[in-house]
């Protein structure tokens, strides 16, 4: 189990981007859109929270994409078809609460766009008018967009620099989508950094849109044991593993929150020096 | 042998057998062991044991069997010593108890079989605990257990979830009985709180890896990182995947926290997590293993119990130089073990007892740094039986702390409630079952036992339960029959 079946390296420049099929049968038959699972990249490995980006039940798969921006992620980096995945746990979390609400809007920032693509697939599916927002810092930076035509209406791109689609960020999108072009929308799910989600759910705020912001904190264990995920919304203390990841973007205490995920950071830093010296052992 | 000598030696001046005292245990020095993870206390030597063995009267009515929450033959077990037929001496403990070289070390023996012992009305009582764990640890340095013969296989298929001290029991004592027996474990390593939860320095890792294995070797499949409620249901394990019974034995989980302020700064940790850090994920071997752990100068651990005990002599080990207990009653009223505050105390941990927090402060970048307390009086006793705190008015005062570490308890973990909508649970999300002899739940074939019942509680609690619930399995499968809770059971 965990064999590594297909590599696909989305962005060469570093941070690196890629993304794994994985065989992982009994996750991918219960995975629902929304949910993450936890896992364990060798022997000595630290436990990371990573969503996923796709399935496939039949054949027994699922997709994961990450950012190599700290130890884990860069050992993780470092595997290749064939190789085994010492450890993971999932489906965990909440599934995203699915119906036909109407016009749904999935926005999704940086690599937040693949966990965004499983929620915009069911939210089709359910019925819904989906219109998606990918936003990337540049256009070479932009992940999934086939894979986010196929499960939108529509797909609108933003980059910062204005290589591709509006220059801009993908609250400029939002912002002119409610108030210029007036598209009644009547669900937002976000994913992507803390910093970015706060801002749409204050796109959104005010135009009373509900909005569903999929949080990535901290974990250990996942299942609720520890509360190293915790965060506050609505003035109540919530895991994220096992109350979340999504809840009610305009409840979210986001400060809070970004502050909480600066925990590690310095020893993040050792972690990363010392993996760069050293090679990772495979299983 | 030297056990000779020494009674050659004593006194023969009185005409009565001396009182032999009862025999300490070695252990580490305190200030050597407040810095490293080794094992605190070092176990008997050979003649330690015998002394000690020679010191227990053998009563016809031995009250200790009575205190001891499964009923160990423990004069029996103490006889074999003394005749040195240590192997025979496991054996009988393995009768009812699975896990000696766990018990030996954890169990709260001061309030069960030692506070029974005879000589404890005059002397101090037989050090059981001791003597168990010596008996358990002559077995693991004398050779693999043999395996016991297995009868041919039943065909029943029975479902454990949760690998801790009760779902483990459970397994070994069904796969015995010649059932197929699958665990499954929401975490990559068996063990519950015995791997995640209690030190290293309390209880070794490897003996609980050394009775994963042997039941692995019994044939017991341990299925990992299978979440129930998540990746399977109890209905699907039942309807789809072919389980005649499910034992559910998931623990007490869920850390509660204590709706202070300052309570979400960085800084401030469940004892679950602090603990599951640094012995499950080893961070204090960091960065040889990846997951990190801050190593705080001022930390203070909230609560009273084992957890509390075990968080701040973690703290202590991790380098701090002031750990603090803040327990709002006093240390008579805390629920740790005895020997745990005593090791707690000679290591350097500093007590705060009729203590409240009321507040963590912090900085701008969101770190703690200090806890605001209350000083307690005690008054009446509630309904515990130990008597309640009173805040003392106008008794604020500020602890200089970088960490908080919150002991205060946990509850049942809602994953399994949440998706067996036929499974009743108490007002507070335990599984309720018919006794604790049955251990049977509301749904039909599914059985529970341990924290997940109880509430938070001990290792040997756990262990009975299993043992309750394996018996009580196996009598559902050879009958088939259920009972009617409030006659509206299950189809
Ligand atoms: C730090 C600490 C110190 C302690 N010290 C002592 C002591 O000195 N002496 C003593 O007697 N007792 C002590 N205890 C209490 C004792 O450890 C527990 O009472 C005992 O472990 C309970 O056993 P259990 O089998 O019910 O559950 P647990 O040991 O809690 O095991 C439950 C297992 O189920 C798993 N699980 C949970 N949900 C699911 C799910 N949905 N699917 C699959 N698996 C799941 C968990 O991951 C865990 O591995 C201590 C507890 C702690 C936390
Ligand atoms: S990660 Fe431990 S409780 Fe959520």
């Amino acid at each position: 189990m965990y064999e590594i079946l297909k590599k696909k390296v989305w962005q060469e420049e570093k941070p690196r981007i890629t993304e794994f099929e994985v065989d992982a049968p009994e996750i991918a038959r219960a995975h629902r859109a929304g949910q993450f699972v936890i896992l364990i990249v060798d022997e000595n490995g630290e436990r990371i929270p990573l969503t996923i980006a796709d399935k496939d039940a039949e054949k027994g798969t699922i997709s994961i994409l990450f950012q190599e921006v700290g130890k884990s992620t860069m050992c993780l980096g470092k595997l290749d078809v064939g190789d085994r995945i010492h450890h993971i746990t999932g489906p965990l979390g909440k599934p995203t609460h699915v119906e036909k609400f109407g016009t749904v809007v999935c926005v999704g920032g940086g690599i937040g766009i693949a966990p965004v693509h499983p929620i915009a697939k069911a939210m089709k599916e359910a019925g819904n008018k989906v219109i998606s927002i990918l936003g990337a810092r540049s256009k070479d930076l932009l992940i999934y967009e086939e894979e986010m035509k196929a499960a939108s209406h529509e797909i609108r791109v933003t980059t910062d620099d204005g290589t591709y689609g509006r220059h801009g960020f993908v609250t400029d999108e939002l912002k002119a989508m409610i108030e210029e072009e007036k598209i009644p929308i009547d669900l937002v799910v976000v994913i992507g950094p803390p910093i970015m989600m706060k801002f749409v759910c204050k796109v959104t705020e005010p135009h009373k849109i509900k909005t569903f912001a999929s949080l990535n904190t901290i974990m250990v264990d996942g299942t609720g044991m520890c509360g190293a995920c915790r965060v506050t919304v609505g003035g109540k203390t919530r895991f994220v593993c096992v109350d979340g990841p999504e809840f009610d973007g305009h409840q979210v205490d986001f400060e809070e929150m970004m502050m909480r995920q600066q925990q590690y950071l310095t020893e993040e830093k050792i972690a990363v020096e010392r993996c760069e010296k050293q090679t990772c052992h495979k299983n | 042998m030297s056990d000779e000598k020494q009674t050659q030696g004593a006194p023969k001046a009185k005409p009565k057998k001396p009182k032999i005292p009862r025999q300490a245990m070695p252990e580490q020095d305190p200030h050597v062991r407040a810095k490293n993870f080794d094992s605190v206390t070092l176990g008997y030597a050979d003649e330690q044991a015998l002394t000690e063995a020679s010191r227990c009267i053998q009563c016809k009515k031995p009250l200790c069997v009575q205190g001891c929450p499964v009923s160990i033959d423990i004069p029996g077990f103490i006889k074999a010593i003394k005749e040195k037929d240590y192997a025979k001496a496991v054996q009988v403990i393995k009768e009812t108890n699975l896990l000696p070289a766990v018990c030996g070390r954890v169990c709260p023996q001061e309030e069960q079989c030692e506070q029974k012992c005879i000589l404890g009305k005059k002397q101090e009582p037989v050090a059981i605990g001791r003597l168990e764990r010596f008996v358990a640890d002559y077995e693991a340095a004398h050779g693999e257990a043999p395996l016991p013969e297995l009868p041919p296989k039943t065909g029943k298929k029975i479902a454990v979830v949760g690998a801790g001290p009760g779902g483990l029991t459970v397994a070994g004592d069904l796969i015995r009985k010649g059932h197929d027996v699958t665990v499954f474990e929401a975490l990559h390593k068996a063990g519950g709180v015995l791997i995640y939860g209690i030190p290293e320095f309390r209880l070794p890792k490897a003996i609980v890896e050394r009775e994963v294995d042997y039941l692995q070797k019994l044939g017991v499949v341990f299925k990992m990182n299978h979440v129930i409620g998540k990746i399977r249901t109890i209905y699907q394990l039942m309807k789809e995947d072919g389980f005649d019974a499910v034992f559910i034995g998931s623990g007490a989980g869920l850390p509660w926290f204590m709706d202070i302020p300052g309570e979400n700064l960085n800084g401030v940790f469940s004892a679950n997590e602090y603990l599951t850090r640094n012995n499950l994920m080893k961070a204090f071997d960091f960065p040889n293993y990846d997951t990190p752990i801050k190593r705080f100068k001022n930390v203070a651990v909230i609560g009273g119990g084992n957890v509390a005990m075990d968080s701040v002599r973690t703290a202590l080990r991790l380098g701090a130089d002031n750990a603090y207990i803040v327990y709002r009653r006093g240390r008579e009223e805390m629920p740790a073990r005895t020997e745990e505050i005593e090791h707690a105390e000679h290591e350097g941990v500093q007590f705060k007892n009729l203590t409240a927090p009321v507040r963590i402060l912090g900085n701008e970048d969101g770190w703690v740094t200090g806890l605001e307390c209350l000083k307690m009086e005690l008054g009446e006793p509630d309904a515990s039986g130990r008597r309640r705190p009173i805040p003392i008015e106008g008794s604020e005062f500020v602890l200089d702390m970088d960490a908080v570490i919150i002991a205060i308890g946990t509850s049942a973990n809602p994953l399994i409630g949440q998706t067996t909508p036929d499974l009743k649970l108490t007002r507070r999300g335990y599984i309720e079952v018919e006794n604790e002899t049955t251990c049977r739940t509301s749904k039909n074939g599914v059985f529970a036992g341990g924290d997940i019942v109880t509430g938070a509680a001990t290792v040997i609690l756990a262990m009975g339960a299993g043992r309750n619930a394996a018996n009580a399995i196996q009598e559902y499968l050879e009958t088939g029959e259920w009972w009617t809770p409030n006659g509206d059971g299950e189809k």
